[in-house]
Formats: structure tokens, C-alpha cells, sequence
């Protein structure tokens, strides 16, 4: 049953519902439930922002690695260069955001530029 | 607490205020990371109303990059949810931490309920700063200014960067796909609680591209799982020496 399993127009929409609102919103009605019943530090929290955080890198790798696109057209050693680009500003630029998107930007705009 | 705070244009008053929070340099960055998201989810081969329905109904970025992954993969639907679920439990401990600030004696439970769905990174981070200053009868009001704007300014973004996004020439395009993994590469390291998640997001992008090739379909589950425990592994380990 994948995204465009079923040729019909509500089908998309479905699934969306499913494996997106309810997967997401679930746990925030469950936050509103427990109220403050939960430790912030418990060891079943630490494991479970583990596993977001994990999951969602994968994700963020593999766009980088597998990409569609127009970014696609750019060299594998440009793409992951320039999102570590972007990391090592971050870390080094006192840890704002916008410092690590603007100079991943700025070195792959250089290196498509350059090439 | 005076009898004029908790009014309806006390409550209209603290509602813009939320509104106007905004546009601040947290809710542009966001803003600019909804771009790359449009890009991405256009990319992926859904329509401008499936992209905007998403916007709406899940909210939190990470959930809907998560679903759009498992779309461009081709995952069933159990897997797809089976991801998002993962990636959306960080959500319940931030919901039990904002909640009790913002609840007041009088707060009915659907209010709660209703307002809990625009909790997400950025607006969670503005409350839990916020609050100290607003009256607590009026920090629904606020919240609901806050988040409801949120979404609100995000769908457009969405919507207006999705039907542009044909007419970009390539070097733009190229530089819209790779917002969305700057923006959680530097904001996933900014926002972990403790080293274990360090090294989970390490563990988590050397993982990824390697399950995509050997695992393709399961490839966000395995690397969620096997990264995360990993790293919670390593931080019973360190934990566990004087």
C-alpha cells in the first residue's frame, strides 16, 4: 500500500492522514493526556530521542546522498561538501543556524559556479 | 490577576501578541526551512494541495520530511507510519513540558488538545521564553496567536515557493534542496538534550546511505533503531563508569 498505490484522488490524502496526522498528532494528544506525569530526564526518553534523532539524520543523509532533483545534477563530492561546509560554520560560527545555511549555500553556489 | 486581563480583548491583545512573535529571526529561519521543504515535496511528485494538506495536518517539519522520504522510496503505508511515529514520539515530552505552563484553572481540556497540534520545534522554544512574561490565564490566547500564525504564514510559503519553484533556473533549485538538510543538520545538533544524541545523529547519517543500499525499504526504521540504540548503548556505557 504505498503513496500511489490506489488511482484515485482521495487515496494520497489517506495516506497522508495515516502514516502523517496520526502518527504525528498521536503523540501530542498523548503529551496533553500525561500532562506532567513524565521525567524530562528519564532513561526511556534519552532512548527515545535517540531514535528521532537518528531516524531523521538517515533521512537528512540520504538526501544528500540520493538526491532528486536539481541537486541531482550537482557531483556527490559537492553535495557533501558543502552540507559539511555548512556543519563545521555552524559549529565553528557560534552555533547559529542561519550561519550554517548561508555558508552551505555559499560553497555550493562556489562550487557550481567554479566547475 | 484584574478583572480587565481576562477580558475578550485581553485575550485579542495577547492572541496578536503571539501573532507578532512570528516574525522574529526563529520564525524566518523556519520560514526559510519550509522552503526547501515545498522544493522537496514538489520533487517527490506530490501536487501542491497534497503538499499544502501536509503542511496543515502534521505541522512538525521532521515528521513530514520523514514522510516524504518514505514516499520518494516507495514505502508501504504501515512502514511510512511506522517512521513518522518514530520521529513524532520527541514530540509527546515537549507537549508534557509546555503544557502545565500553560494550562490555568479555568483552561478547558479540547482547548488543550486543539492548541497541542501546533507544538513543534520553533513555537515551543518561543513559549517556553515567552511565558515567564504573560499572565497565565492569557498564555492559551498567546500560544494560539503564536502557533495558529505559524501554520498559517508556512502554508503560504509552501503554497507560493511550490508553483515557483518550475521557473527557477538550476543553481537556485540546487540551493533550495540543500536548506532542508542544512537546516536540521545545524538545528537536530542544537537542539539535543544530551551528548547521546550527538552521537546518534553521527551514527544516524553514516547509517542512512548504507541501509539505502542494503535495505532500501527499510532503510529509515533500521537506521533509526540501530543509530539510536547505539547511542543510547554508548551513553549507558559512559554512564555506567565513575
Amino acid at each position: 500500500m504505498t503513496f500511489e498505490a490506489i488511482d484515485a484522488w482521495w487515496w494520497p490524502y489517506a495516506f497522508i492522514l495515516l502514516a502523517g496526522w496520526l502518527a504525528t498528532d498521536a503523540w501530542r494528544f498523548l503529551g496533553v493526556y500525561l500532562g506532567g506525569r513524565i521525567a524530562e530526564e528519564s532513561d526511556l526518553l534519552v532512548l527515545v530521542r535517540c531514535i528521532a534523532t537518528a531516524l531523521v539524520a538517515a533521512v537528512i543523509a540520504n538526501l544528500v546522498v540520493f538526491p532528486n532533483g536539481a541537486l541531482a545534477g550537482v557531483p556527490l563530492a559537492l553535495r557533501v561538501g558543502a552540507a559539511a561546509a555548512g556543519f563545521v560554520a555552524y559549529l565553528l560560527g557560534g552555533r547559529h543556524i542561519i550561519v550554517g545555511v548561508l555558508a552551505g549555500e555559499a560553497a555550493l553556489f562556489a562550487g557550481m559556479a567554479l566547475l | 490577576m484584574s478583572a480587565a486581563g481576562r477580558s475578550a480583548p485581553g485575550r485579542l491583545r495577547w492572541f496578536l501578541r503571539g501573532a507578532a512573535a512570528c516574525f522574529s529571526i526563529p520564525g524566518l529561519i523556519l520560514a526559510s526551512a519550509f522552503v526547501g521543504f515545498a522544493g522537496l515535496a514538489r520533487e517527490a511528485g506530490l501536487t501542491l494541495a497534497q503538499t499544502v494538506f501536509m503542511t496543515a495536518t502534521v505541522w512538525a517539519l521532521p515528521a513530514k520530511v520523514v514522510l516524504v522520504g518514505a514516499v520518494i522510496a516507495g514505502n508501504g503505508l504501515l512502514a511510512a507510519a511506522f517512521a513518522v511515529a518514530l520521529s513524532s514520539v520527541r514530540l509527546t515530552p515537549m507537549v508534557v513540558s509546555l503544557v502545565p505552563e500553560m494550562r490555568a484553572p479555568r483552561t478547558r481540556g479540547w482547548v488543550l488538545y486543539l492548541l497541542s497540534h501546533f507544538i513543534a520545534v520553533t513555537s515551543w522554544v518561543i513559549a517556553m521564553r515567552a511565558f515567564r512574561d504573560i499572565p497565565r490565564p492569557m498564555r492559551t490566547a498567546y500560544y494560539g496567536g503564536l502557533g495558529g500564525t505559524l501554520v498559517a504564514i508556512n502554508v503560504g510559503v509552501v503554497a507560493i515557493v511550490f508553483v515557483i519553484a518550475e521557473r527557477l533556473p538550476p543553481l537556485v533549485s540546487a540551493g533550495l534542496f540543500l536548506l532542508t538538510p542544512l537546516y536540521f543538520l545545524t538545528s537536530l545538533w542544537g537542539s539535543a538534550r544530551e551528548r547521546a544524541s550527538h552521537v546518534a545523529m553521527l551514527v544516524g547519517l553514516a547509517l542512512g546511505p548504507l541501509f539505502h543500499l542494503i535495505v532500501p525499504d527499510l532503510a529509515l526504521l533500521a537506521a533509526g533503531l540501530t543509530g539510536g540504540g547505539l547511542a543510547y548503548a554508548w551513553h549507558r556505557m559512559r554512564r555506567g563508569r565513575p
